[in-house]
């Protein structure tokens, strides 16, 4: 039986062309009124899993179900057209020869001249560009060109919003803004969405569940906190954020012997003792301490304003980064103490 | 304002106002046959004019008419359906047809006509075939104006094909998708989207298929549908009146240039209807059953009825008289054809390097006005040309002489009536443009910080143009040559018309054979003629798959 507490599920889907995979077994599910992110490196089937659900693609295996009932599986196949399932497309595909206004108007057929007008104002003061209700889209900014696109998906009330690298082909100081600005969008017209990308500050900002994707599957589906402090895979970890794997050996559940001292804090222990992991140290999980006994070089540096970014070499040859108010400034070749802080461990066996 | 003429030395400056003073040259030379046609029309002989309009306005303008609206609706329809189906589909046999449908634009029209008419025939194949089966039935006359529409759609779908499979390529599929997601069925999503976005494509091809139905002459002639390119032909030739046909000519330069304006419209909405990035690449539609088989089906019935069956009676013809036509006569027709052809397109490509580069050195007014002009010749069709350029050099002729008389007593016959050179004015002027565009399209990709980067790593004026801009320049160049080489081999009413007498090239003997009904022996010299047709559809195809 379907969980009805969620609007959007995918059941295990598969979806091949010709003999590549690319989306393999691929499974989440979407609570009504939530932002969802498929994240992931180019070439994962995240553009694919998307397409599958909007309807463009057909799946091989699994269901696809939407509001409990099922759209999607090997012998079904609901057009794209019938699902109500808006989409915003990378390169925004408005319709050239119609003005913003037009763009808006076009999905509400079926509805009488003053709703529809009603509904292309409503969506027109929400994107803030009344005033560019009757340009066409070669006479708008990129960003603008977005908002129109957004527009025009949401006008038709979607049970389900798909977004595909919508920020893409815009440049980075407006990415951030209009991040913001899609997310308060969404969330005032109370809409479900998934957006893609391939940008982990994109998919922090805008979302409220991530999925981290590998190879045509979801790895963790998860808060972005949760992604970044408790990755269950290695993949994971090395996608979001940065960090480094620093070899040790399980003491018990709460500590790892390795060439920093014993580290500690509570971890899911892949064994009782002495079994060889890898530790995940995150970059602020290296503090620098003067007094520290513990002895690193630094061997490159990147400064990042507030903060300096130092990759740190150990006697052994490993190197860790730590990430140290920029007022602590060092060169390259000297030696500075550092101090590990921290609580929990992620560790993978090797 | 301009970057270049600020920051160069006087010599220099002098240099590049000679490319502008070449180019000045240049229009002026397309415009004179131009304004001369033009003066025929607002200082028209009134008897000539009376007679006319008596005879012979009225049916020519109804003819051009229904033939421009027939092959304009056809090439649309079949144009815009196939564009559609190889852009966006997939079926059996794409890949294949999607480069096959643009081999009929190696067949000249009148190249299809004949040979269409020959199969027709009382003698042709088709009906003793099915007479000696016992077949009576009588079959609809093909030397009709719906023969000649069926051809001409024939011939001239490709323009709007090509053209609107790149609209669709670039831009179709996700045009459906962005319908679909807003809750329309594909059906309803290609006519309320693709079609609407692609409109300007589809325009321009159209205007293109109209400018090439006004200018065309073979075709019409062989079946014997009088237009207006024929009836500026009869009226120079048979009743040897200049005249009458320079008042013809000026008519139909009138309906030209209505439809050139509207192609410059159709272009000028291009430039801005594509919006953002363009999807790399889309998936296409699959279609499965018995619309796969139908597409297919459609695809190799337009195949066979524009290139396959024409190109295969033409070689059976032309092996049928190959021992015979082969001889010395042979080759002369086609030694003209080549010698003409290598001079046209290198006088063409030379003056078309000097437009461009007057282009880039002067973007003001006056340098595009006169690039404007100077490529205007692309829409005048052959006849209204080989007029425009015969009335003044045979005058600058008769007053040459005439002055070479009082002067020096000179008695000799004309100077420049009787070669080529009128021929080869005429053909520049209506070739330039193809040649230009080439050339030009090469030279933007030149842009001003390629010049700047050249000079700040010490390489300037000789040296830039060797090492940077002729090494940019060489396949533009001959892109530039080949095509208008193709073109004057194909080219048929200006080399008719305006040749010295008994200087025939291949495309005179066709017309000269399909005059008399000889499909047979207009057989041999087509072959020529389309061969050389085939090489710019192959580098097309290789510059496509790049």
């Amino acid at each position: 039986m379907p969980n009805t507490d969620y609007l959007l599920e995918l059941n295990s889907i598969t979806q091949r062309y010709g003999e590549t995979t690319v989306v393999n077994e691929m499974s989440l599910a979407l609570q009504q009124g939530d932002i969802g992110c498929l994240l992931g490196p180019s070439g994962c089937g995240k553009t694919t899993a998307l397409r599958c659900i909007a309807g463009f693609e057909t799946v091989q295996n699994g269901t696809i179900t939407l509001a409990g009932k099922t759209i999607a599986s090997r012998q079904l196949h609901l057009a794209a057209e019938k699902r109500h399932i808006g989409m915003v497309f990378q390169d925004y595909a408005l319709f050239p020869h119609m003005s913003a206004a037009e763009n808006i108007a076009f999905g509400l057929q079926g509805q009488s001249k003053q709703q529809r007008q009603r509904r292309v104002s409503e969506m027109l003061a929400l994107i803030g560009l009344e005033q560019s209700a009757e340009l066409y889209p070669h006479e708008l900014s990129g960003g603008q060109q977005q908002r129109i696109a957004l527009a025009r998906a949401l006008a038709p009330r979607p049970r389900l919003l798909l977004m595909d690298e919508p920020f893409s082909n815009l440049d980075i100081t407006l990415r951030e803004r209009l991040c913001l600005d899609v997310r308060d969008i969404l969330k005032q017209e109370q809409a479900t969405a998934i957006i893609v990308t391939h940008d982990q500050q994109e998919a922090f900002m805008i979302a409220d569940v991530i999925g981290v994707m590998n190879e045509g599957c979801i790895q963790q589906w998860d808060s972005a906190y949760n992604l970044y402090h408790r990755p269950n895979s290695r993949f994971v970890a090395n996608f979001v954020g940065e960090g480094v794997f620093l070899h040790g050996d399980v003491v018990d559940g709460e500590r790892v012997r390795t060439e920093l001292g014993i580290i500690d804090g509570e971890f899911d222990a892949p064994c009782c003792a002495d079994c060889g992991v890898d530790v995940l140290l995150r970059p602020d999980d290296v503090l620098h301490d003067d007094d520290s006994p513990l002895q690193a070089i630094v061997k490159a540096k990147a400064f990042r304003g507030a903060q300096i970014l130092y990759t740190l070499s150990l006697p052994t040859g490993s190197e860790i980064l730590s990430l140290v108010p920029s007022h602590h400034n060092h060169p390259i070749g000297e030696p500075i103490g550092i101090r590990l802080d921290t609580d929990h461990l992620v560790a993978f066996r090797v | 304002m301009n970057r270049v003429a600020r920051a160069i030395s006087p010599v220099t400056r002098l240099f590049t106002q000679g490319w502008r003073l070449s180019a000045l040259v240049i229009s002026l030379a397309v415009l004179t046959p131009v304004m001369v046609i033009f003066w025929s029309l607002f200082s028209p002989d009134l008897a000539v004019w009376q007679h006319l309009k008596e005879h012979l306005l009225w049916e020519l303008t109804a003819n051009t008419f229904w033939l421009v609206l027939g092959t304009a609706s056809g090439t649309l329809v079949l144009g815009v359906a196939l564009a559609w189906l190889t852009a966006v589909c997939e079926f059996p046999g794409r890949k294949i047809f999607s480069w096959a449908l643009l081999l009929p634009l190696a067949v000249p029209a009148y190249v299809t006509a004949f040979v269409m008419v020959g199969i027709f025939d009382f003698t042709g194949p088709l009906q003793s075939g099915m007479r000696s089966s016992g077949i009576e039935w009588a079959l609809p006359e093909i030397r009709s104006l719906a023969g000649v529409t069926l051809v001409m759609v024939l011939a001239f779908y490709p323009y709007v094909y090509l053209i609107a499979r790149n609209a669709f390529a670039t831009q179709g599929k996700r045009a459906l998708e962005a319908a679909q997601s807003l809750g329309y069925s594909p059906r309803a999503g290609f006519f309320k989207v693709a079609l609407p976005m692609a409109r300007p494509w589809i325009i321009g091809g159209v205007m293109l298929v109209i400018m090439e139905t006004l200018a065309d002459f073979g075709t019409v002639s062989v079946f014997n549908y009088d237009t207006f390119t024929t009836g500026i032909y009869k009226a120079w030739f048979d009743m040897f009146s200049l005249q009458a046909a320079s008042q013809l000519a000026s008519i139909l330069v009138i309906f030209v240039f209505i439809i050139v304006l509207l192609e410059q419209q159709a272009r000028a909405r291009m430039r801005y209807t594509t919006v953002g990035k363009t999807a790399g690449k889309q998936e296409r539609i699959p279609l499965k059953g018995w619309n796969s088989v139908a597409a297919v089906g459609f695809a190799s019935t337009v195949m066979l009825l524009a290139f396959i069956i024409p190109m295969t009676q033409l070689l059976i013809w032309a092996s049928d008289v190959v021992m015979d036509d082969l001889d010395s006569r042979y080759f002369d027709f086609l030694w003209h054809s080549l010698l003409l052809a290598t001079m046209a397109a290198l006088l063409v490509v030379t003056a078309a390097v000097i437009l461009a580069v007057a282009n880039r050195y002067y973007s003001d007014l006056t340098t595009r006005i006169m690039v404007r002009v100077a490529t205007l010749g692309y829409a005048l069709p052959g006849p209204v040309l080989a007029v425009g350029a015969f009335i003044p050099i045979a005058w600058f002729d008769n007053q040459l002489r005439d002055g070479l008389h009082a002067v020096f007593g000179y008695d000799g016959g004309l100077m420049l009536q009787g070669t080529i050179v009128t021929l080869l004015i005429a053909l520049c002027i209506r070739f330039m443009a193809v040649g230009f565009s080439a050339v030009d399209g090469n030279l933007q990709r030149i842009t001003h910080s390629i010049d700047e980067s050249a000079h700040s790593l010490g390489s300037s004026g000789l040296t830039l143009l060797r090492r940077v801009h002729l090494p940019i320049l060489r396949g533009g160049l001959f892109t530039a040559m080949t095509l208008v080489f193709v073109d004057v081999m194909k080219e048929m009413p200006i080399t008719l018309m305006t040749r010295p007498f008994g200087w025939d090239t291949l495309a005179v003997r066709v017309f000269e054979m399909t005059a008399e009904g000889e499909w047979e022996r207009a057989a041999l010299p087509s072959v020529a003629i389309v061969l050389a047709g085939l090489i710019p559809i192959i580098l097309m195809n290789r510059h496509a798959q790049h």
